[in-house]
């Protein structure tokens, strides 16, 4: 990495020789900012002659940066010749690609934000919904709701996930393994509602007709959410080095305490990546949810025993089923959805904490 | 995935207790993974069985193949859209992160793009029906009116933006992080020697990415991408909230007659659903389930041309 | 490792919660000394209800009235779908249902209600009706008269712009754009479609040339989510109209229809008033109050386009505890305070004090 920064010459003293046929270093600055500049004005003039009601400032900055492209490339190409030039361009789409990623981010947090606010108040995180009509009410028995059905469902699929994920890299071979990878490619493809039935329909042999409980919430999501576990964490692990495993055998290390010492640290913060990934991948979920954990208003600690309320079915309902004072509604539906993204985005920070503590400290 | 050469001598390593005890439990592990898909296809098609079998006339929604096919058209489309607008911009973003942004926020960045992960389905849903749809409708019109002539482009634009473009648009939001996580992860990986031989010879970084980290890549790619195309077959609630949809099969990005999804049909459909119509939805389930098989089964073949690449042979 | 590491996130996760919440502050504790402050009333113990959607803000409204009355009793209510309630209630999966429509003569001969009695069959009691408010946003436009030909042919499709002839006959004072029409149905299945082309189907059969169905029977047109889609799309989108219960019409234009030579905006009492005036179905048990909306009706007063919806429960439970609290609850939904909540809440229309009458003499007779 640290070696790739270095594809421009560092500055000297002698300019003119290390920098005949490149352009200076703030020659691409300037030529975005003229564009974005160029675009910004032309649609002012298209703004004050009444071609459009409002200032287009995305317009303007979206096509200034395809002005800023083309052009890039071109003045590169005139004076540092074709390969710098298709460098110039690739380097301005990537980091393009990058900013265009972030407008969908920022435009869906602003959104969850200034429509979540009006309602993220203490009483929120204090009421349950139990007798409460209109106004007022929280959301703190899908909040509770949510973390242990997610929770156990991470119990759940974490291990096995991982496991197999160790089983298909490190000892796989054969039809066993083989069948594994495909079919784990193919249970991505189990529709969510398809998961919230299979749950239902595996409780009701067991605790007959009309079962509902939050365990087996947590056994629907595990089916969605095993296959990106074992996925992702297959990739991760493929990629460490043969060399540690061989160095750590060669020392006399059993193959599990290599797995165990070497193979899982090395490649840690990517598998936490990818548990991240498949937790955010079901803690929305809400059919499935609506199907075997149920809805309710009250309370409920125990995944074992009766309805429970979820965080994604609370804030759809809100939104979906509107009373007379649909403010009232559509604002818990939104400080519901403002709390979901929250509490991903702490289990990612803790998670991204843990995982530094235990990864090796390599310079990377 | 280690495959012994085939006739060297194997040397039997001494058995330890640990090693079998942990070598036992991965299997377990796989074996149930194994056990719970067949039990879900088990459910799937023992529920779908009467919507197979029923007589024509007996199924609400005629027959089922005709109702079928223009649903799983409709799944492969918009994900096929999603994946086309997502893939490149994935493969940019993780390029950033792992080689062109300054080391010291790169990591940062890393987690800026994991937020996107961080947002719930139902999330999207909200904010691609009442923020995004009425965002892009002045765009579709103008997309209509400037390249009309784009069979793409046809017919009458939709009065509030809740097309299968706009539902392609989430969807790519939302397999996004996805992709890109893994993508990093995997260009991050690749040995520092081939990238530092390339640059040694010259290379700009543009022909270093394409000689040494684009090849070392590209399995991580399409695994990354399969993962995400699962997503985007899969995800039910987003499309159901922004679509406007019709059971037709329609190339057009910007009519308000968009081809739907199954998942995203069965939410809509399954809550009033009674009797065979559940037998019904439940069997266009399976229709799912079976077009990711082959999607995967296709993607598997193409990793598995290139498996060399692969850090642990 | 990662088993610490987990273990850790768990620890955490669940500290977490310990201190987020040790108890939510408006449930009684256990031992039930909060909610009101009277005395336990009279029911106790718990029941689950299954169903349609619709009344789901309603059910809300019924069961913390009835709950706060009652601290010790509790109701459950998963606003699952209507079809979900049946089978639900069907399979014994529910104590009661609530659907869009009534149970069918066939579903009532199978028998078989899984929390019901061996022999009991059951009882449709509607206790939900809301009026189907035909919304529109137009520029320019603030009031809109339409008859059920005209209606249908904009939603079917036939009819494309706003100043086409046969809109512009209805409203000869409103000055029409010429903009394309985007009419807005509901994506789901739903029994807001089915009753809305009920009426379609009674009044201009020439134009509706399908059978109602929850499900949209066009290609044509615009598609949306939930009641909560179709007022979305309506506002947000340009030169739409779409069809939602009357509660939700906020500040959009809500059309009137003609009935006889009138054009009438919808009220609750005019939607209670064809319920009334439409006759039960007959070859069904006494107490069963399936009514069969008739929506040709052209006495003045009443408001054609609504929605009935129902709650279903056994003429006889297994077990008497839960039959007590099936009746306690059903009656405080059909009394006129319930009523009156669901209509403040929910923007129901209240039944009549007729029709209340005999709902509540039919609760009476569930055993």
């Amino acid at each position: 990495m640290a070696t790739t920064t270095a594809t421009r010459p560092a500055s000297t003293g002698i300019e003119n020789s290390l920098s005949t046929g490149r352009l200076p270093k703030w020659a691409p600055y300037a030529l975005l900012f003229g564009s974005w500049a160029v675009l910004g004005i032309v649609f002012l003039f298209m703004q004050l002659g009444g071609m459009t009601e409002q200032y287009n400032i995305s317009g303007a900055i979206f096509l200034g940066t395809v002005l800023y492209i083309v052009l890039i490339a071109a003045i590169s190409g005139l004076v540092e010749g074709r390969r710098q030039a298709t460098d110039r361009f690739v380097t301005s789409l990537v980091v393009g690609a990058f900013i265009l990623a972030l407008l969908p981010l920022i435009s869906l947090l602003f959104t969850a934000v200034s429509n979540g606010a009006a309602r993220f108040d203490l009483e929120f995180f204090t009421y349950s919904m139990r007798n409460v009509v209109g106004e007022g009410g929280g959301a703190v028995h899908a909040i509770v709701g949510t973390l242990l059905v997610t929770g156990a469902a991470t119990l759940i699929s974490v291990p096995i996930g991982l496991l197999t994920a160790i089983y298909l890299v490190e000892y796989g071979r054969g039809h066993l393994a083989r069948g594994i990878t495909f079919f784990v490619d193919v249970m991505t493809g189990i529709p969510s509602i398809v998961a919230g039935l299979f749950a239902y329909a595996l409780f009701v042999i067991f605790f007959g007709e009309g079962v509902r409980m939050g365990i087996g919430g947590a056994v629907a999501l595990s089916v969605l959410m095993i296959p990106v576990v074992v996925r992702s964490s297959e990739e991760i692990l493929k990629l460490v080095p043969n060399e540690l495993r061989e160095a750590a055998f060669a020392l006399g290390v059993p193959k599990w305490l290599t797995i165990l010492k070497v193979v899982l640290p090395t490649s840690i913060a990517g598998i936490t990546t990818g548990v991240m990934i498949a937790i955010s991948r079901v803690i929305g979920e809400t059919a499935p949810l609506l199907i075997i954990a149920g809805f309710t208003p009250n309370m409920n600690y125990d995944l074992g025993d009766g309805r429970m309320m979820t965080l994604p079915v609370f804030t759809y309902f809100s939104y979906a089923n509107q009373g007379s004072d649909p403010a009232a509604y559509i604002d818990r539906a939104w400080a519901g959805a403002l709390t979901l993204i929250l509490i991903v985005m702490i289990l990612n920070l803790i998670a991204r904490f843990i995982a530094k503590a235990f990864a090796p400290k390599l310079g990377r | 995935m280690t495959t012994a050469p085939a006739k060297a001598p194997r040397i039997q390593a001494p058995k330890r207790p640990g090693d079998r005890i942990f070598s036992t439990s991965t299997v377990v592990a796989g074996s149930i993974i194994l056990a719970t898909l067949a039990a879900v296809a088990i459910f799937l098609v023992a529920q779908s069985i009467p919507a197979f079998t029923a007589p024509g006339e007996e199924v609400p929604t005629g027959s089922f193949w005709s109702y079928v096919g223009p649903l799983a058209f409709g799944t492969v489309w918009a994900a096929a859209l999603a994946l086309l607008m997502a893939v490149p911009l994935a493969i940019g973003i993780a390029l950033f992160i792992s080689h062109y942004a300054p080391r010291r926020i790169a990591q940062g960045l890393g987690y800026v793009i994991d937020l996107l992960a961080a947002v719930p389905s139902v999330v999207f849903g909200l904010w691609g029906a009442t923020v995004l749809a009425p965002m892009v409708q002045p765009f579709y019109l103008w997309l209509q009116e400037t390249f009309g002539w784009f069979p793409l482009f046809y017919g009458q634009v939709s009065g509030t933006g809740r097309t299968v473009f706009t539902v392609a648009i989430v969807l790519a939001v939302m397999v996004l992080p996805i992709i890109t996580a893994l993508c990093r992860e995997v260009f991050l990986q690749t040995p520092v020697l081939h990238e530092e031989a390339a640059l040694a010879l010259g290379a700009t970084r543009w022909e270093m990415i394409k000689t040494a980290v684009l090849p070392f890549g590209r399995p991580g790619i399409i695994s990354a991408s399969m993962l995400g195309l699962g997503r985007a077959l899969g995800e039910t609630m987003a499309v159901a909230m922004v679509l406007s949809p019709s059971v037709v099969v329609s190339f057009f990005l910007l009519t308000s007659t968009n081809p739907t999804t199954i998942a995203a049909n069965i939410a809509l459909q399954y809550p009033e659903a009674h009797g065979l119509g559940v037998n019904v939805l439940i069997a266009t389930g399976l229709i799912l389930f079976v077009i990711t098989l082959a999607v995967n089964s296709l993607a598997r073949f193409v990793i598995n041309r290139r498996k060399a690449f692969s850090g642990a042979n | 490792m990662n088993f610490k590491r987990l273990g850790s996130i768990a620890a955490l996760t669940v500290a977490g919660t310990i201190v987020l919440t040790s108890c939510a502050a408006n449930e009684p504790a256990p031992a039930g000394n909060g909610g009101s402050s009277d005395a336990a009333g009279e029911f106790v113990g718990e029941i689950v209800g299954i169903g349609a959607s619709s009344q789901g803000s309603a059910q809300e409204a019924w069961i913390a009235g009835f709950q706060t009355a009652n601290p010790e009793a509790t109701i459950s209510y998963d606003p699952q779908g209507s079809g979900a309630g049946r089978e639900s209630f069907i399979s014994g999966a529910a104590d009661f249902a609530g659907s869009d429509r009534a149970l069918n003569d066939e579903e009532i001969a199978a028998g078989g209600f899984g929390a019901c009695a061996p022999d009991a069959v059951a009882y449709n009691l509607p206790v939900y009706v809301s009026p189907i408010a035909l919304i529109f946003n137009v520029e320019g436009v603030d009031e809109l008269n339409l008859d059920a030909a005209t209606a249908a042919a904009i939603f079917k499709g036939d009819i494309t712009t706003w100043n086409d002839p046969a809109i512009a006959e209805l409203n000869p004072d409103a000055e029409l754009p010429s903009a394309n029409i985007t009419a807005v149905h509901r994506s789901d299945d739903s029994g807001t479609s089915e009753n809305l082309m009920e009426y379609f189907v009674a009044n201009a059969p020439e134009v509706w040339d399908v059978e109602p169905d929850g499900v949209w029977p066009y290609e044509g047109g615009e598609g949306a989510q939930g009641t909560s889609g179709v007022v979305d799309a309506v506002t947000q989108g340009t030169n739409t109209i779409g069809y939602a219960d009357a509660s939700r019409a906020g500040d959009l234009g809500v059309a009137k229809i003609q009935v006889g030579e009138e054009f009438v905006e919808y009220t609750p009492e005019a939607a209670a008033a064809i319920v009334d005036a439409s006759p039960v179905a007959e070859g069904r048990d006494e107490n069963d109050l399936a009514i069969e909306v008739d929506r040709t009706l052209e006495e003045p007063g009443i408001y054609p386009i609504v929605l009935v919806s129902y709650l279903i429960a056994c003429s006889e439970y297994e077990d008497a505890e839960t039959a007590e609290l099936v009746k306690g609850y059903l009656s405080y939904v059909a009394s006129e305070e319930g009523q009156q909540v669901a209509a403040e809440e929910a923007g129901a229309a209240p039944i009549s004090a007729e029709l209340s009458e005999r709902v509540a003499a039919s609760i009476e007779a569930i055993q």
